[in-house]
């Protein structure tokens, strides 16, 4: 998998996800993911998917947001594809089909520009739209690379197919993406933190390399913890969730999921900030390729719950919310 | 991952707490009061004859042979009880595995059954006045006596936590003064009353008189009392600070704890603008807790934690500190009071500084665990130079095409 990313997911193939870039490059790249397997992780086996559990989305989403591919993985592997049956699904197993997805209050719709299918909350359901069925307005975005447009008119229920109303289904769909995204954000961090060392380790002033320094040692090795004490949560959350079966276990694992996606999300923004800060100037040029990564995590922080609405669920889990 | 308990773990777990419930003293003296030390002994003896002492030993050393899960379960409960501190810590959890990892048979039949029974109290010896996060500048020096087939311990170590009631030392000596800095030091063990050593108190910041240096003059120790071989110290004594820095010495359940009082502590002054932090709290110490199971299943795999252990040792110092410091906000103008909160933010003051500053851990994650280049200057920057100089001729590219190779494999 990691090889796969690594021949297929050049740093051009993430900047070909920009505007004025090719995005059949993206598309091909996704394509032959497919092709082993990816978009059908959570897919039972008799249907033409890998039939594993949430266990499988943290190394898996890792991977690809290391990779800075620019898909909506998150919604499309562990938020839609369990759920899709039927006509639909063999364009998502061959990564034909994109399917993204907005379970929050936003209006705005990551890859809405791209996804060819769009799951929306409507009410305690979760509808699926071909976007043609929709009024999507494209935005200009931080992350070029993240075609989000902004959904101008809720749609109409009967344009939208249900995918499910089951409360516990819902909810599970939730706290998939939560996870799935925060797995993304440790890989983007992962990535960043990788670039950085290696820079540091060529870059040379006053005679040595820069990464001799304390300065720059210690700011690194900050964030290489916030890294390394976030992943294991992850694992935790994701194995809570494949644990869910009543009220209390799916509480738990909300819980877990809000917790991790509070450290993944606090540990990319201190990578982020610190690998700018650590490689100076060229950071700050779009020729090189730490800001596609920096970017990709930026949106990702906010999206499926910013840490401060995550913490805010921790707080009621925890009987010390006053909200 | 799997996170379930087994039957058997959920029994250990059973027994520990409904032990330590029944068990556990409240409200002891101070510890560096007589009668608090007094206490103090008695409850470890009495953890010791229930033999829940040292669970994760071996039976004929008052062990349990317990897996380091169950250990991780014991401590929960421990620190879940309330239990007082452990003033054998610095033995059972420090020097204790690394007896087991070099001590001879005879040097461990003699040392760990008094250990675990508490007859015997172990300080560390590592700092001097000149060699503080510079521990290979260590001055004291062993110089050989023929005659009587060991060695003549001289010099000063200092910061030496429980010194003042401990009945041994285990410490750093300079065998080799000819040798380069890391070599030519040996490991120690030296009973504090054996003549030429004097131990001298002295009040730390917490107001606890814990302190102690101890000097040395001219201190006979036999050959036998050297924990692996001559000059061979440095070597034996990082085994000691990894298991310093790593999760023996804080395990999870101690910052468990410390975030459920800080809980409780919030809702019964709740400060709204406050709450994230208190939340943050919690979270960190779930994040330790699931850092340390995945840690633990890696030794229970054979990997040894080496440099990692600063990992856990920046993560906890941090977060002890984060914790009492919000506990504090919440105390408000009671914060000025003595109390368990008060006392318990001066000491995680020293946290950062004790077992290795957090600066010097900072230094090993950043070199061992991410390869960054180790020395100012010389020639182990030469490979790195060449790379540097491949990089620039490139130009501003170079990076494009440069960094899309995976970094040190540590963050693959």
């Amino acid at each position: 998998m990691a090889e796969l990313l690594d021949a297929e997911v050049t740093p051009d193939v993430v900047r070909a996800g920009w505007p004025e870039g090719d995005p059949a490059l993206v598309g091909d790249a996704w394509r032959k993911l497919a092709a082993v397997g990816v978009t059908g992780t959570l897919v039972p086996e008799d249907l033409g998917g890998l039939g594993l559990d949430e266990n499988s989305l943290v190394p898996m989403l890792a991977e690809i947001g290391r990779s800075g591919l620019p898909v909506p993985a998150a919604e499309t592997i562990a938020v839609a594809a369990p759920l899709l049956a039927g006509g639909h699904l063999p364009g998502v197993l061959d990564g034909d089909t994109l399917v993204t997805a907005q379970l929050g209050d936003s209006d705005l719709v990551p890859f809405g520009q791209q996804a060819a299918l769009v799951v929306l909350r409507d009410g305690g359901a979760l509808r699926l739209f071909p976007r043609d069925a929709l009024v999507l307005e494209p935005c200009v975005t931080t992350d070029g690379s993240r075609g989000t447009a902004r959904l101008v008119s809720r749609p109409e229920a009967r344009d939208g197919m249900v995918l499910t109303d089951d409360p516990a289904e819902v909810d599970g769909a939730w706290q998939r993406g939560v996870l799935g995204t925060s797995a993304l954000l440790i890989g983007l961090a992962d990535r960043m933190l990788t670039l950085t060392v290696g820079y540091v380790g060529q870059r040379e002033q006053f005679g040595r390399p820069i990464g001799s320094f304390q300065a720059i040692k210690h700011a690194l090795a900050d964030a290489l913890v916030g890294v390394e004490f976030a992943r294991p949560m992850l694992l935790a959350a994701a194995w809570a969730q494949s644990q869910r079966s009543d009220e209390a276990t799916a509480r738990t694992s909300r819980a877990q999921t809000s917790v991790a996606k509070v450290l993944a999300s606090d540990a990319a923004r201190l990578v982020a900030r610190t690998a700018i800060q650590c490689h100076g100037a060229i950071a700050y040029t779009t020729e090189y390729d730490l800001h596609l990564y920096a970017k990709q995590a930026w949106a990702l922080i906010p999206a499926w719950g910013g840490p401060a609405w995550h913490r805010a669920r921790v707080a009621e889990f925890l009987g010390a919310s006053d909200d | 991952m799997d996170l379930r308990w087994s039957r058997a773990e959920e029994a250990f777990r059973a027994e520990a707490r409904a032990w330590l419930e029944a068990n556990v003293p409240r409200d002891l003296p101070p510890v560096h009061t007589p009668e608090g030390f007094a206490a103090h002994v008695a409850w470890e003896r009495l953890l010791h004859a229930a033999r829940w002492g040292v669970v994760a030993w071996p039976e004929r050393y008052g062990g349990r042979d317990a897996t380091l899960w169950e250990w991780l379960i014991f401590e929960e409960e421990y620190y879940r009880a309330d239990g007082p501190p452990r003033i054998t810590q610095n033995g059972i959890f420090l020097l204790a595995p690394t007896l087991f990892e070099f001590g001879t048979a005879a040097q461990q039949d003699k040392y760990l059954p008094r250990m675990s029974a508490a007859q015997d109290l172990w300080c560390q010896g590592w700092s001097e006045p000149g060699a503080g996060s510079d521990l290979a500048a260590v001055r004291s020096t062993a110089v050989r006596d023929e005659a009587r087939g060991g060695w003549l311990l001289s010099g000063q170590k200092t910061w030496t936590t429980r010194g003042g009631f401990c009945t041994h030392l285990f410490g750093l000596f300079r065998t080799d003064p000819a040798a380069e800095r890391h070599r030519g030091l040996t490991y120690f063990l030296v009973p504090l009353d054996t003549p030429g050593v004097t131990v001298r108190c002295f009040p730390r910041l917490d107001g606890d008189e814990e302190f102690a240096e101890v000097f040395f003059d001219s201190a006979f120790v036999p050959d036998e009392d050297i924990l692996g071989g001559l000059n061979d110290g440095w070597r034996v004594a990082m085994s000691t600070t990894g298991s310093e820095r790593g999760l023996t010495l804080r395990s999870p359940g101690r910052f468990l704890r410390s975030a459920d009082r800080l809980l409780e502590l919030y809702r019964e002054r709740p400060e709204r603008s406050l709450r994230d932090q208190v939340v943050q709290a919690w979270i960190d110490a779930q994040a330790y807790q699931m850092f340390t199971l995945r840690q633990v299943t890696a030794i229970a795999e054979g990997a040894k934690p080496g440099a990692e252990s600063s990992l856990n040792k920046l993560f906890w110092s941090e977060l002890d500190l984060r914790l009492h410091e919000t506990a504090l906000a919440l105390l408000g103008q009671d914060g000025e009071l003595d109390g368990a909160w008060s006392r318990g933010f001066l000491f995680s003051l020293a946290g950062p500084i004790y077992a290795g500053t957090n600066e010097i851990q900072r230094n090993v994650v950043a070199e061992r665990l991410l390869g960054l280049p180790r020395k100012l200057g010389g020639h182990a920057f030469r490979a790195e130079r060449d790379g540097g100089r491949a990089a620039r001729r490139g130009g501003r590219t170079a990076g494009r095409r440069g960094n899309a190779g995976r970094g040190p494999s540590r963050l693959a």
